[in-house]
């Protein structure tokens, strides 16, 4: 069983996003550890990359600040392994290709399993090109995670069957940020899902406050949240942890 | 491994959100489907012969061949084409395509404005909507072309993320796209991106090395001994490129933009300085950092800024079909200069990368030799940056 499993036993998976590094790396850990205290089931981690194209700005300007604070991918694993002396709960990595490509793929992925990264999100690798990875992330333990997008349509099935540890449904069009309505026929899309696989599955892209949380945690496992948080570290920086807490408490408190 | 769809060698591929896959997807059926319609290549041809003036003219450069005192050299004149660049002859292909799918919005991104002008003449001869992204920076380097495609009736949207220039442009185009399928078409400017771009672009700009064949045989009774084009994702290159591929006496030699110079960080010289790695849709060579950090390239020319090249180049260099030579913004200024004083023509900035480097083998040549020079574009956008570069207080 692997341990992203976990995360979903039993209740609705919260799971927060954070860019490493932003605005840098002690904010980072502090950040985990609040989100952990207040109620997070899984935490994404970004490993910045210079160009994310499936970000909208916000992310964008995370990932900026982060590059510009001196993040590296080798200091994004020493932030996992120290935390995670602390942290029990599922750590995924979300990253672009090129991050994993350029450090190699086979010490990447021997890099998470040594620092307890139990799956990965890479925006730009749909299912024809998973094999780039899939391989090496299995033998290293690493969950390499599937997105569903609004325009999947005939491809749901085929992604689903092949899915591990959880899938990620993409709410709308577009690239990541707040939205203040989400009008993709998600009930369709997660009943094709629920047919095809008991991975479990959870709605990312726009969504911000507890009412959404609430809505989307009805119709799916588990609800993701990024932009929200990044915005909350904009704001407070180095200050922010106990913000971005206090946040991840009243989010977490709207989907039970 | 079994390799994916859309590969050259090991490049290529399509590393895209799952967002685009459908899109992609429809796409590559769509072209499949009307690439070998004779009613489409009808109206396609017709556009190309009686709109963009085609098939534009192999010129024999006696001047400049005289003054070098080497290899026949001959320029491949797609300045010449409406819109004054190669650009006219994917954005016709691609908006005919577009229309045929039912799409009414063309996007497209930018560097030098001429893939901008181009994709925002197709939109008004088409009757479609027209967004172009364009670089900041690059919006001030070319106002003219920003003036140009508004009056086509583009909307141009300055980019203000990461350098401002085309990557940027590349990025935003591709976010946009992914935010509006339905009705848009992504008109992608060069042989690069995920599949079926590279393979569409090439294919609609493949006339050019299909003309440059037919021109040289009924001037000369030969092919020519080399081709040579700037390359920056590509485009114009790989049109010079395609119909000799498999002529392997004919040298193929692609012009990257070296800045100020391959040993400085002030580089866009990819296959020169770069590394493989996976970008924009792509496998391919870009310029980059140890963890995969796209790196900030630089040029003088907007068109040849960029840190990728198209995958089928890196692929014709891998397997040493093809040259990648680097050649600077001082060289490239001096051959703007050259070909204007020597042979009346003003190239763009771009192309002229590709006559410093012909005129740098050109001397050591056999005046029995051939050199094909492909002038990609025209220079009149360029000619208030270089007199600045030079010195000059010289404001469009």
């Amino acid at each position: 069983m692997n341990k992203i499993y976990e995360a979903f036993k039993n209740k609705k998976a919260f799971i927060p996003f954070i860019t490493c590094g932003d605005p840098d790396v002690a904010t980072t850990k502090a950040t985990i550890l609040e989100m952990v205290k207040n109620g997070a089931d899984l935490i994404e981690i970004g490993i910045p990359f210079s160009d994310p194209t499936a970000e909208g700005v916000v992310i964008q300007g995370a990932n900026i600040r982060a590059l510009a604070g001196g993040i590296t991918t080798d200091k994004v694993f020493d932030m996992v392994a120290d935390v995670r002396k602390e942290v029990s709960i599922p750590l995924v990595f979300m990253t672009y290709a090129n991050v994993v490509f350029s450090y190699g793929a086979e010490k990447f992925f021997t890099r998470c399993n040594e620092v307890g990264i139990d799956g990965i999100i890479l925006p730009d690798i749909p299912f024809e090109e998973k094999k780039e990875f899939l391989d090496v992330a299995d033998r290293h333990n690493v969950d390499l995670i599937s997105l569903i997008a609004p325009t999947s349509d005939d491809r749901i099935a085929m992604i689903v069957k092949e899915a591990k540890g959880f899938l990620y449904i993409v709410s709308s069009l577009g690239v990541t940020g707040t939205r203040s309505e989400i009008t993709t026929d998600l009930d369709s899309i997660v009943k094709i899902v629920k047919e095809n696989t008991s991975v479990p599955c959870a709605i990312g892209f726009g969504i911000s406050t507890p009412q959404q949380a609430n809505e989307m945690s009805q119709i799916a496992d588990g609800v993701i949240v990024g932009s929200a948080i990044i915005k909350l570290l904009k704001k407070y920086k180095t200050e922010a942890p106990k913000y971005i807490g206090e946040y991840v408490k009243e989010m977490k408190e709207a989907m039970n | 491994m079994k390799e994916t769809k859309g590969r050259f060698g090991i490049h290529g591929g399509q590393y895209i959100p799952e967002t685009l896959m459908n899109a992609v997807i429809e796409l590559e059926n769509a072209y499949n489907h009307y690439k070998n319609d004779p009613e489409f290549n009808k109206e396609l041809n017709y556009l190309l012969n009686d709109y963009a003036g085609r098939p534009s003219k192999l010129y024999f450069a006696k001047k400049m061949t005289e003054d070098l005192g080497g290899a026949k050299i001959y320029l491949k004149r797609e300045d010449l084409t409406h819109t004054g660049a190669h650009k006219i002859n994917n954005v016709l292909g691609q908006a005919l395509l577009a229309k045929k799918m039912g799409k009414r919005r063309l996007i497209a991104e930018t560097g030098a404005g001429q893939h901008g002008v181009a994709t925002a003449t197709a939109a008004a001869l088409m009757g479609m909507e027209c967004v172009v992204f364009m670089g900041e920076e690059d919006t001030i380097r070319q106002a003219l072309n920003v003036y140009k495609m508004r009056l086509l009736g583009a909307t141009v949207i300055p980019v203000t993320s990461g350098t401002k220039t085309l990557k940027d442009a590349v990025s935003e185009a591709m976010r946009e796209w992914t935010s509006r399928i339905d009705d848009t078409h992504y008109c992608l400017g060069s042989v690069m991106g995920p599949h079926p771009f590279p393979t569409i672009v090439r294919d609609f700009q493949a006339v050019i090395s299909k003309e440059i064949k037919e021109q040289i045989l009924e001037k000369e009774g030969r092919l020519p001994d080399a081709v040579v084009a700037c390359v920056g994702g590509g485009s114009n290159a790989i049109g010079s490129f395609y119909n000799f591929i498999e002529d392997k006496e004919v040298a193929l030699i692609g012009c990257e933009a070296a800045g100020k110079g391959i040993h400085t960080f002030e580089t866009a010289a990819t296959i020169n300085t770069g590394s493989l790695g996976i970008f924009h849709g792509m496998k391919s060579y870009f310029c980059q950092d140890e963890y995969g950090q796209i790196a900030p390239v630089y040029s003088i020319s907007a068109g040849l800024d960029y840190p990728g090249v198209g995958p089928e180049h890196a692929y014709l260099n891998d397997i040493k079909r093809a040259s990648y030579v680097p050649v600077t913004d001082d060289e490239a200024v001096e051959a703007f200069e050259y070909l204007s004083r020597t042979e009346g023509i003003i190239p763009a900035v771009e192309s002229a990368h590709a006559v410093a480097y012909a005129k740098k083998i050109a001397p050591s040549m056999g005046k029995d030799k051939i050199i094909v020079i492909t002038i990609s574009g025209r220079g009149d956008k360029d000619c208030a940056a270089i007199a600045r570069y030079k010195g000059e207080d010289l404001y469009e």
